[in-house]
């Protein structure tokens, strides 16, 4: 019973998902193209809330579709592209390397699943991925990962701030 | 001359509006109450209500299909009551407002339809809905049809975790208030969609602004977030409620000296974050027409303003959960609650919890009102100093002084006594100095009577 829930819950946030990230590439405007990633940003958390990472699918929607969007956004709208500046650029040779990359993700991931052969869902316990669970791994675990990647965003900030400082 | 003679005392009158309009906004919570047994998961609500219209329509309805279609029926009935709790309650929220406003500024306000001007909010909404949804021709007409809806949709999504009482929430995520702080990342999306679809200068200009000021006090709003988090242990806004108790002393925001900063550091956010004056830069009148809403017409803006509205309810009810003890009762310890359930007490139980947190959420969108009608709006610059070389390093200070507070507590548990009977003695004596001040102002304009005549 919870299966077929699960199922129809799946589906009502996948399809849109593929529809939005489909509209990203497609889409002939910069900012509609942002505007999709939001979306699929958002229908992606829902993915991660049905498999319980709730912690993960809030995380991702505050840093991708809150912070890193309007940033995006922002970009988008003081750079003011136009039509000509996206023709001039080498569009063509992009979206053929983008066509064959996406279709080797998809062989290696389709074969991938075929030869796992049948999945043996396992049940996991009541912690797993409350705050408290990813907090436990995160600092014993992965610490040095965690240490590693904030002095890299340490570093990018002070760059952020030297490179800005120029122009001052 | 004669002393002045109101020409009529209509008290009851009064009484009546303002028993009216507390109770209209909360038959909404009253209603996701009673509908409450069908949402539970493992209940059997929904299995029940089942076999009885089965009963009804003479159709077998114990089938899988039917409790899917079951359930997601009454999720979205709940839903549809949740949205129009925050509905009527900014609706009524505007009228008490103006009126608030008309007082403040020596006039009278809308007093006209209905007792007191109370039915103006309906009909303003009767207004928007029967004008014509413009859509500027240069607009990206598709974003600038959208863009309201992401502002509603953060608007309504916080409903889920946000707690009206003891029973009385949606979801009891593990991340709740976290989950809050991430969804109203939606308005500001919302917002800069807004401003930039419209194709005009003011609409862009107040787009952008409200960007900047959402992005910079989303960093203080967390910060002072995770001091009431810290002393809770726990997300989960249901947990931290229960990590608080009824009496003031008992409250975070006493409990602890940095939590009484970080709760001012957070209710600015909040302002900041839901665009109130004095941070309502990014609509302000004088310099850009109306903002990011300049292009609007009809329903679309009718739904900003009501999540503008209905976000002094969100802001209010998270900071009375936070820091103000929630829906603790006095004389109602855990064991005490779990010792009604079950008897018809239970549900008295739960519209008391729902009464106490209503009562201190109302307390606090009254101070949003009278600060948005005391303060001038900022300048832009003084807005991103105030958040970034003051309220950042602030909550900094509060969270690790908190850390340290923790160990204290640990070490010595009178700690949290001591200090929580300190600061609430210290807040009764600044309630009181307001009561007296007052009294003193209205004394002195009118002697001891007050004039409900233009009421």
């Amino acid at each position: 019973m919870a299966d077929r829930a699960e199922l129809w819950i799946f589906l009502l946030f996948a399809i849109p998902l593929v529809i939005a990230a489909a509209g990203v590439v497609a889409a002939r405007n910069p900012v509609n193209a942002a505007m999709s990633l939001v979306a699929a940003f958002f229908f992606l958390a829902g993915i991660y809330v049905l498999l319980v990472a709730h912690l993960v699918a809030f995380l991702q929607i505050l840093v991708y579709a809150g912070a890193i969007m309007v940033v995006f956004l922002f970009v988008i709208m003081l750079l003011q592209l136009h039509d000509q500046d996206m023709q001039d650029a080498k569009l063509k040779a992009m979206q053929w390397g983008g066509i064959i990359g996406a279709s080797g993700v998809l062989t290696v991931v389709a074969l991938a699943i075929q030869q796992a052969g049948e999945i043996h869902w396992k049940a996991v316990p009541e912690s797993f991925g409350t705050v408290k669970a990813v907090g436990m791994l995160l600092f014993t675990q992965y610490l040095l990962p965690f240490e590693a990647t904030s002095l890299l965003l340490l570093v990018a900030i002070v760059g952020a701030v030297v490179v800005a400082k120029q122009r001052i | 001359m004669a002393p002045y003679q109101p020409k009529s005392d209509p008290k009851w009158l009064v009484a009546l509006t303002l028993a009216v309009a507390l109770t209209v906004p909360f038959l909404f919570p009253v209603l996701i109450l009673l509908s409450m047994p069908l949402a539970e998961p493992s209940g059997g609500g929904v299995t029940l209500a089942l076999r009885w219209l089965g009963n009804v329509l003479g159709t077998d309805l114990s089938g899988p299909v039917a409790h899917d279609v079951g359930t997601a029926v009454v999720l979205l009935l709940i839903a549809f009551l949740f949205i129009n709790f925050g509905a009527i309650f900014s609706g009524i929220c505007v009228w008490w407002e103006r009126r608030i406003a008309g007082r403040m500024q020596s006039r009278i306000g809308p007093n006209r339809q209905g007792l007191g001007g109370f039915l103006v909010w309906v009909a303003d909404a009767v207004k928007f809905l029967l004008k014509e949804d413009l859509v500027p021709a240069e607009a990206d007409s598709l974003l600038f049809r959208i863009a309201p809806y992401f502002v509603l949709t953060g608007f309504a999504l916080t409903f889920v975790v946000l707690p009206f009482g003891h029973s009385v929430v949606m979801a009891d995520l593990n991340v709740g208030v976290f989950y809050i702080t991430s969804v109203t990342a939606l308005v500001v999306v919302g917002i800069l969609i807004s401003g930039w679809s419209s194709n005009s200068k003011w609409a862009l200009f107040g787009g952008m602004r409200s960007a900047a000021q959402v992005v910079s006090y989303e960093i203080p709003a967390g910060l002072a977030v995770f001091v009431p988090v810290l002393m809770a242990g726990s997300l989960s806004m249901q947990d931290i409620i229960r990590a608080q108790g009824a009496a003031p002393w008992d409250w975070f925001i006493f409990r602890n000296p940095a939590a009484l900063v970080a709760f001012f550091v957070l209710f600015t956010s909040q302002l900041a974050e839901a665009n109130r004056t004095p941070f309502d830069l990014p609509e302000a009148e004088s310099e850009l027409v109306a903002g990011y809403l300049s292009e609007y017409s009809g329903f679309r803006f009718a739904l900003f303003f009501m999540s503008e509205f209905g976000n002094i309810w969100v802001m209010s009810a998270l900071a009375t959960t936070l820091f103000f003890g929630g829906w603790q009762v006095p004389g109602m310890p855990a064991a005490a609650i779990s010792a009604l359930k079950g008897t018809g007490a239970w549900w008295g139980w739960q519209l008391v919890s729902m009464a106490v947190f209503a009562v201190k959420t109302l307390l606090l969108a009254n101070v949003v009102i009278w600060l948005r009608w005391t303060l001038p709006r900022i300048r832009i610059d003084q807005m991103m100093t105030l958040s970034w070389k003051y309220l950042v390093p602030i909550g900094f200070v509060c969270l690790i002084f908190t850390l340290f507070w923790q160990l204290g507590v640990g070490a010595a548990p009178g700690l949290e006594l001591a200090s929580g009977v300190a600061l609430s003695v210290g807040a009764l004596f600044v309630v009181i100095a307001f009561f007296r001040r007052v009294f003193k102002n209205v004394t002195d304009v009118r002697g001891d009577a007050i004039d409900l005549s233009n009421w």
